[in-house]
């Protein structure tokens, strides 16, 4: 196991002048599961590739366990790398493909024998070892990739969106499989992926990114809670949360949809300075709830959509001509064209900067 | 809403909306036929019936089927030149020819500057006919040639290469004439099977340890196999017919088992025998063939 | 009240800064290189013979009678091309090539273009064994046909014709111009078909507004790729023919008793083709392979 260290990573695309990545640092602890998140085109997989050696940057530098790999070809940096589309070898059975980086290391016989038994046993493909990748599904052939991987002992555990091209259900299943094998391991894993819910779930730390930076790095709790700016927000999270336009009066008050409620203290402080400020308010539709429409300290609201999930209920509501998202308890008894007070959750409260988008804190 | 163990005569009955379709599969396979058909009916009348006048004129004589034309396309002193020849050249010139054709794809994918105007000449040749590329390497192996006088120019003394007895140069020219011309055609087939490949592989190769060479050897040529078996299969049996670019270059000096064929049709006017070359060239191409397709046979196939 | 700042990492701090190591870029561009001047050598191999007899051709009787022979183009003339061109057959032979090649085109993809789409679209019972024994035809070698064939058209009088050879370049383009549009026709999407259909076109009439603009760039490809076989093919034309000859047949035939300029003129006028035949098919020669290929 290593620690990953990168460092001022730039890197523009071939034939343009879009930036890839922009000067992107970043360090991965031995033993971390770092999940890089963001959007397609915000650098993520590029970020990877380079970490793998299929690609280069243009300037920084990246190296795995104290050792400088920035521009050593992939089949010098001891890694393994689990790919997006599995590249599970169609012309080798899966013992052989599972062996592939033992045998390129040379590895004796019996010792290459024992480790391949290990991996198709903890991923559950011991009676698949003959098959052809062509009489597998998809989700074994993801299994096989990962096997392949994990056997080798590298240094570090890169991954492509794994899970990607898996079914819905698939996906479920294998994400928690995936968490408890790479526990297991102990390796220093680097995860790309574009699903905020897998990277909440599999990582120790994420980092969001966005057009080739890094929004915001941080555990995932810490980030789904305290985002740092409008875009990690409404980008983490199902549903994304809610941004409304409000304003704090040099009163202590907030107004959001026509209405006011308490502000915070540090906000009022400095409104009370300049004579009111417009900020954004963040809020999660789960830390909204319904009261009866007028109670002290809620806002009026109609309702418009009501969506029954199952586990909840998701309303769309128009708060004095904003829409806001709210989840409710299944049982909640509400209907389209319900007017309803809307109580915010206090301390879920987030305010970002009109124009900076950036998290304001106290 | 019937319960569900009521008989089934219980539940309404729907009638099929709209008139009654026809299964897919059995009308599309009328029309089908009808669009295969006529070449079916082409093939088989230039095919077919030319194989079996073939076979019959070949074992044809004067007074029924005999052997004799078997017999004196072997006792003709040229013919068993011809085979070796024939032999030696392709088993010389295929290896060459794929080796140079992988390396030019394997060249032209790690994309040079210049790369497009590469290609368009290394494809050039591929359109060249047979008879085309042998008066081209004439210009160059001919007594006053060029390389001749590229030797002259350099104080060398010219050489005869084309010389009836210097067979080993006469050899060197056909083949060197060969290799240039259809290289191209086995280089065109492993570029379009390269780009067929999905480059995940050979990272993941890279990724998991392997050097150049390993990924080349492990996972490149495998996933080229089909490609490389088409290929070998066609330009085996087209090297079997070697034949103008001899003509060209030595005249009757380099005797071929497709130029005696000629030799036998138009010069000594016997059709029969150059049936009987004919169908020897037609058995071996087949043999060769059938051998290829065994010995490139897809392994995961046996697996299943 | 202060802004979050988008939290970026530390630096390592407890860790020396390994140097970054960039023996293996030097490598890299070493490597490019060497690409390049084997990619220069070998351009020489492929182009300096079309050079070579360019030039044969482009000069005077005189100066290829000099030996050693001069490598720039010092004396540039038309004489041996036109003296080629005139010399007999040449010229009918000429015109008797493209004739041939023309109607092999027109025969071989009005057989060969329905077959296609019948093997890209339907699943017929017999597909499989239909492909095998195009695959089979396709190998079959050109002599085994000639020799009898010429013997058949003997008889039906149809021998010394251009028509004989059109028949047999035919048959030879057939089994290819059936894959090559079959493997056009499957890259059609199927969608787009029975989108026409929907919107009321009968079959023929979806084949010939949807289907057929949009392969007829692959189907441009086969036609070129038939005409330039139809063009160099030498063997079958010698022997179907005796004054009706094709420009290699005619070439041929005479190669024996030619003077060396008339050999290198008609080197060079049948390598010309193949420069411009390539030069507008370079893009589909990749693509002509499809899926088809076994």
């Amino acid at each position: 196991m290593a620690d990953i260290s990168i460092k001022g990573l730039h890197k523009t695309y071939p034939g343009s002048t879009e930036l890839a990545t922009n000067n992107v640092s970043l360090e991965v602890a031995e033993g971390e599961f770092m999940v890089l998140l963001g959007p397609s085109g915000c650098g993520k997989t590029t970020l990877l590739r380079m970490v793998a050696g299929l690609d280069f940057p243009d300037q920084g530098s990246i190296s795995i366990g104290g050792r400088d790999v920035t521009y050593l070809p992939p089949q010098d940096r001891n890694l393994s790398m689990v790919f997006q589309s599995y590249a599970v070898f169609p012309h080798r059975n899966v013992r052989t493909n599972i062996a592939f980086g033992l045998m390129m290391k040379k590895v004796p016989r019996e010792e290459l024998e024992r480790k391949v038994e290990w991996a198709a046993d903890l991923l559950q493909l011991s009676p698949y070892l003959d098959r052809y990748p062509a009489n597998l599904s998809g989700g074994q052939r993801q299994r096989v990739a990962v096997a392949r991987a994990i056997v080798m002992d590298a240094d570090v555990l890169l991954m492509d969106e794994p899970l990607s091209n898996l079914d819905a259900l698939l996906r479920l299943d294998f994400r928690a499989e995936l968490k408890k094998i790479v526990q297991q391991l102990g390796s220093t894993t680097l995860y790309v992926t574009h699903d905020q819910v897998e990277a909440m779930s599999l990582s120790d730390r994420v980092a969001v990114m966005k057009k080739g930076q890094i929004a915001q790095l941080g555990h995932p709790i810490t980030v789904y809670e305290e985002p740092a700016d409008r875009f990690v927000g409404g980008f983490i999270g199902s549903p994304p949360m809610n941004f409304l336009d409000g304003r704090i009066t040099p009163q202590g008050g907030l107004e959001v949809g026509g209405q006011s409620i308490a502000a915070p203290e540090f906000l009022a402080r400095a409104a009370a300075r300049t004579g009111g400020t417009a900020v954004m308010v963040g809020i999660r539709a789960e830390n909204i709830s319904l009261e009866q429409r007028g109670a002290e300290g809620s806002l009026d609201a109609a309702v418009e959509v009501v969506e029954p999930l199952g586990h909840a209920t998701l309303l769309t509501v128009d708060l004095g001509g904003q829409t806001v998202k709210v989840q409710v308890p299944s049982t909640a008894r509400v209907s389209a064209g319900d007017t309803v007070g809307l109580r915010f959750e206090q301390s879920a409260l987030r305010f970002f900067d009109t124009e900076t988008q950036l998290g304001l804190t106290a | 809403m019937a319960a569900p163990d009521a008989p089934a005569a219980a539940r309404p009955h729907v009638p099929p909306a709209g008139p009654k379709v026809r299964a897919p599969r059995r009308r599309g396979s009328s029309a089908a036929l009808l669009l295969i058909a006529p070449s079916i009916v082409f093939m088989t009348l230039l095919f077919g019936w030319p194989m079996v006048s073939g076979v019959l004129q070949a074992f044809g004589g004067p007074e029924g089927l005999t052997t004799a034309n078997f017999t004196r396309m072997s006792q003709d002193p040229y013919f068993w030149s011809s085979v070796g020849n024939t032999l030696l050249l392709i088993v010389v010139m295929i290896p060459i020819q794929f080796v140079l054709a992988l390396a030019m794809a394997l060249l032209i994918r790690a994309k040079p500057r210049g790369a497009s105007a590469y290609f368009y000449i290394w494809a050039i040749p591929l359109a060249v006919s047979d008879l085309a590329a042998g008066l081209v390497w004439l210009t160059v192996f001919t007594d006053r040639g060029y390389l001749n006088s590229l030797l002259a120019s350099m104080g060398q003394q010219p050489v005869s290469w084309l010389a009836y007895d210097n067979y080993p140069s006469m050899f060197a020219a056909v083949l060197i004439a060969e290799v240039w011309r259809a290289t191209s055609l086995v280089f065109v087939i492993v570029v379009a099977g390269l780009q067929s490949i999905p480059k995940d592989y050979e990272e993941a190769a890279g990724v998991f340890g392997a050097s150049f060479w390993n990924r080349l050897w492990h996972v490149t040529l495998p996933l080229l196999r089909p490609s490389l078996q088409t290929a070998l299969i066609l330009r085996t049996i087209l090297a079997f017919q070697t034949f103008a670019v001899a003509l060209a270059l030595t005249g009757q000096n380099f005797p071929l088992v497709v130029g005696e064929t000629y030799r036998w049709y138009t010069g000594l006017q016997d059709p029969n025998v150059a049936s009987a070359l004919a169908l020897v060239v037609m058995f071996v191409s087949m043999v060769t063939a059938v051998g290829y397709l065994k010995l490139l046979r897809d392994q995961t196939e046996a697996a299943r | 009240m202060s802004h979050a700042t988008t939290a970026r990492t530390t630096a390592g701090a407890d860790r020396p800064e390994p140097e970054v190591d960039r023996r293996p870029l030097a490598r890299q561009r070493r490597n490019r290189v060497l690409l390049q001047v084997a990619c220069i050598l070998i351009t020489l191999f492929m182009a300096l013979p079309i050079y070579l007899i360019a030039l044969a051709a482009m000069s005077s009787r005189q100066s290829l009678q000099k030996f050693p022979l001069s490598f720039i183009p010092d004396n540039f003339s038309t004489e041996t091309m036109q003296t080629f061109l005139q010399s007999t057959g040449i010229l009918g032979g000429l015109i008797n090539s493209v004739q041939v090649g023309v109607f092999t085109l027109v025969l071989s993809l009005l057989i060969g273009v329905p077959a296609g789409y019948a093997v890209a679209r339907f699943a017929f019972r017999g597909r499989e064994p239909y492909q095998l024994f195009l695959l089979f035809t396709r190998a079959l070698p050109i002599v085994v046909l000639s020799v009898p064939l010429a013997q058949l058209f003997l008889q039906t009088g149809l021998y010394d014709s251009a028509l004989a050879v059109v028949l047999l370049h035919s048959a030879l383009a057939l089994p290819t111009t059936i894959l090559i549009t079959a493997s056009v026709f499957l890259g059609v999407p199927r969608d787009v078909e029975e989108a026409a259909r929907i919107f009321g076109c009968s079959p023929v009439q979806a084949f010939l507004k949807v289907v057929l603009p949009m392969a007829i760039p692959g189907i441009a490809a086969a036609s070129i790729f038939t005409f330039v076989m139809s063009w160099n093919e030498v063997l079958g034309a010698s022997i179907l023919t005796l004054n009706q000859r094709t420009l290699p047949a005619q070439v041929l035939s005479s190669l024996a008793e030619s003077p060396l300029a008339y050999r290198f003129a008609g080197g060079f006028l049948l390598v010309v083709p193949a420069l411009v035949f390539i030069f507008f098919m370079r893009r589909y020669l990749t693509n002509m392979w499809g899926s088809t290929i076994r």
